[in-house]
């Protein structure tokens, strides 16, 4: 079914990225209202669209249509999945919009920040809506371009050292990711995803160890975008000297979409689940989530202890989908495969929410005490309540405790994992969950309790930071509902039957 | 087939630079030697042997002649497009690097600890 409107999640961030600059030249408050109303607008576009009934829309911009079933040109798609990621990474970015408008004061050059901004937001969405790998490439490019530029924006020593380091890993990345489109071009002569997997399932390529090792480049560079483990030591660098709200951007959608989102779409729609692969992504995802919690403990710096947390729990989402895709490729235990995919599913959204929660409060501390350091704050629970609820109902959600949505996201995943027969991993799965709840607990007890500060005199937060903090922390709690199956259904069910879907 | 082969050792080139040299313009060059070695590989499928370039002529076209495929050429000005970007930032970084840190070896330059 043809539907325009997924043309306006690239094109409304590119009109805004370019003519933010143009309209400040005449009046100063132009950059703040069009920031807040085409993040608004987008934001609702993406919900209406996940809320309207689940049928696949695509777009061929260009007028384009396939000829013959011959695809010709790109062809935006909107499915279930990208539906769904979409929601996520335009929900975040309103909430980091509002947020950035009073934060971003501190720095000089405020009107290239909203560009950038805008910038990071089309690359992400037309990542998810490409139909086509090259596109997908492109794209990539343009989220990582933006991300590079924003990471380096203080231009503080450490800033500028944690952006060179990030774009010579991401370029490589990037390199390996064309390196097997490139490959797969040649096995398939097809750039279309949906083409590509017609072509390999009627087993129109002889060469299946070419297709493997275009496979294994592919996911070398989507492991070092999403920091897994032995590709990850980028992440805690440039998440920790960014921005606040980019810090939350990158950490809450960046890596999602650049990594989780393309492993979905590569490994489990464009390819079939072979046992090679689920076992490999399933490793991958272990190792990251035990290593990065083990790693995330020594940390005292706030921002770089969250941004070891994300590593874990990205892991715990890779496991589940290596789990799911284990699940499939053996043929047994059908059921379980909704189940695994569900609790990914799940945990995604809710890890874009608290990480980009905690990201924040964690800027509104930097703000308002000018410090990151764990051990030289304490006691600020007194002075900045609205912060300390609001980190509270993130950290509680991260650590899984029950009433928040952390809890029955990774209760899934363990689940799935011991419904499917891999007990080692449902284990490991729980100890991780433990680890985290106590360097949450210590990153409460050292900032928001204990000794109070003496001698600092503390800035008050703004009203906008405030709003988008408490606004998140109420969300935090709502997506519980999740999991009742009615709210269930309407979010995270279509995404979920695009990967179950796939391999029938 | 020596093309291809060729040109993955280019690319291998490429990595073992980035792997080991010290200095960042060293290190910015060898990422563009990977990105060579990956341009040329995208050209090298498209080509044909003894193919015309894929332009729509007044005059008819001989029967079996073969025509070179265009779609990986221009997939490789778009990436050279992108390529373009990636080198031009990447070397204004590396001059804020120099000015902050006063050198260009890696070694130097280690504030954070990854």
């Amino acid at each position: 079914m043809e539907n325009p409107v997924l043309i306006f999640f690239i094109f409304l961030p590119f009109l805004a990225a370019f003519i933010i600059p143009l309209l400040n030249l005449f009046w100063d408050q132009a950059k703040t209202i069009v920031l807040l109303l085409v993040s608004l607008v987008l934001f609702l576009l993406s919900a209406i669209i996940v809320i309207n009934p689940p049928q696949i829309t695509m777009y061929a911009p260009g007028g384009w249509y396939p000829v013959d079933n011959i695809p010709l040109g790109i062809h935006l798609v909107g499915d279930g999945l990208s539906r769904f990621m979409l929601l996520i990474i335009n929900t975040l970015a309103f909430f980091c919009a509002i947020y950035a408008i009073p934060y971003i004061k501190l720095f000089t050059g405020q009107k290239y920040f909203y560009t950038l901004f805008f910038l990071q937001l089309a690359g992400l969405n037309g990542v998810v809506l490409t139909g086509d790998m090259f596109n997908l490439f492109v794209f990539m490019e343009v989220a990582a371009k933006a991300s590079y530029a924003l990471v380096a924006f203080g231009v503080k020593k450490t800033e500028i050292e944690a952006s060179f380091k990030y774009q010579v890993i991401g370029g490589l990345a990037s390199l390996f990711m064309l390196f097997g489109i490139a490959m797969l071009y040649w096995m398939t002569s097809t750039l279309n995803m949906a083409d590509i997997s017609v072509v390999l399932k009627n087993n129109h390529v002889d060469n299946t160890s070419l297709i493997r090792f275009a496979q294994l480049f592919l996911l070398a560079g989507v492991a070092i975008k999403s920091a897994m483990i032995p590709f990850h030591a980028w992440l805690p660098d440039a998440h920790s000297s960014a921005p606040s709200p980019v810090s939350a951007m990158l950490s809450g959608v960046v890596i999602k979409v650049l990594g989780v989102y393309v492993i979905l779409r590569l490994f489990i729609n464009v390819f079939e689940p072979c046992g090679f692969m689920s076992m490999v992504i399933a490793v991958l995802g272990g190792i990251s989530m035990t290593a990065g919690v083990i790693l995330a403990i020594g940390a005292w710096d706030l921002k770089r202890l969250l941004a070891y947390h994300s590593i874990s729990q990205m892991g715990y989402v890779l496991m589940g989908t290596g789990i799911g895709m284990g699940v499939i490729a053996s043929g047994e235990n059908p059921e379980v495969v909704a189940l695994t995919f569900t609790g990914a599913m799940f945990h995604m959204i809710n890890h874009s929410v608290f990480k980009g929660l905690l990201f924040l409060t964690a800027g509104s501390i930097e703000y308002s005490t000018g410090n990151l350091d764990l051990r030289r704050m304490g006691g600020l629970a007194q002075y900045m309540p609205l912060t300390m609820i609001a980190s509270f109902a993130a950290s509680m959600a991260i650590a899984g405790i029950p009433p928040f949505n952390g809890f029955f996201s990774k209760f899934t995943i363990i689940v799935a994992a011991i419904q499917g027969g891999y007990y080692f991993r449902a284990a490991l799965g729980m100890l991780v969950g433990i680890i985290t709840l106590a360097s949450f607990v210590k990153f409460q007890r050292y900032a928001f309790f204990g000794k109070p500060l003496t001698g600092i005199t503390l800035k008050q937060t703004p009203v906008l930071m405030n709003v988008s903090m408490i606004a998140l922390a109420v969300l935090c709690l709502l997506m519980s509902l999740f999991i009742f199956p009615e709210v269930r259904a309407v979010f995270l069910d279509p995404a979920v039957n695009i990967l179950i879907e796939s391999t029938d | 087939m020596t093309l291809y082969i060729l040109c993955f050792i280019l690319f291998l080139t490429g990595l073992y630079g980035l792997l080991i040299s010290r200095n960042i313009i060293k290190i910015v060059i060898s990422l563009t030697i990977v990105e060579i070695s990956i341009f040329l590989m995208l050209i090298l499928i498209g080509y044909i042997s003894g193919g015309i370039a894929p332009v729509i002529f007044q005059q008819e076209v001989p029967q079996h002649q073969a025509v070179v495929d265009p779609l990986p050429q221009t997939m490789v000005l778009t990436a050279i497009v992108i390529a373009l970007a990636t080198n031009s930032m990447i070397l204004a970084m590396a001059i804020r690097l120099y000015k902050k840190y006063g050198t260009f070896d890696i070694h130097e330059i280690n504030k954070l600890k990854g």
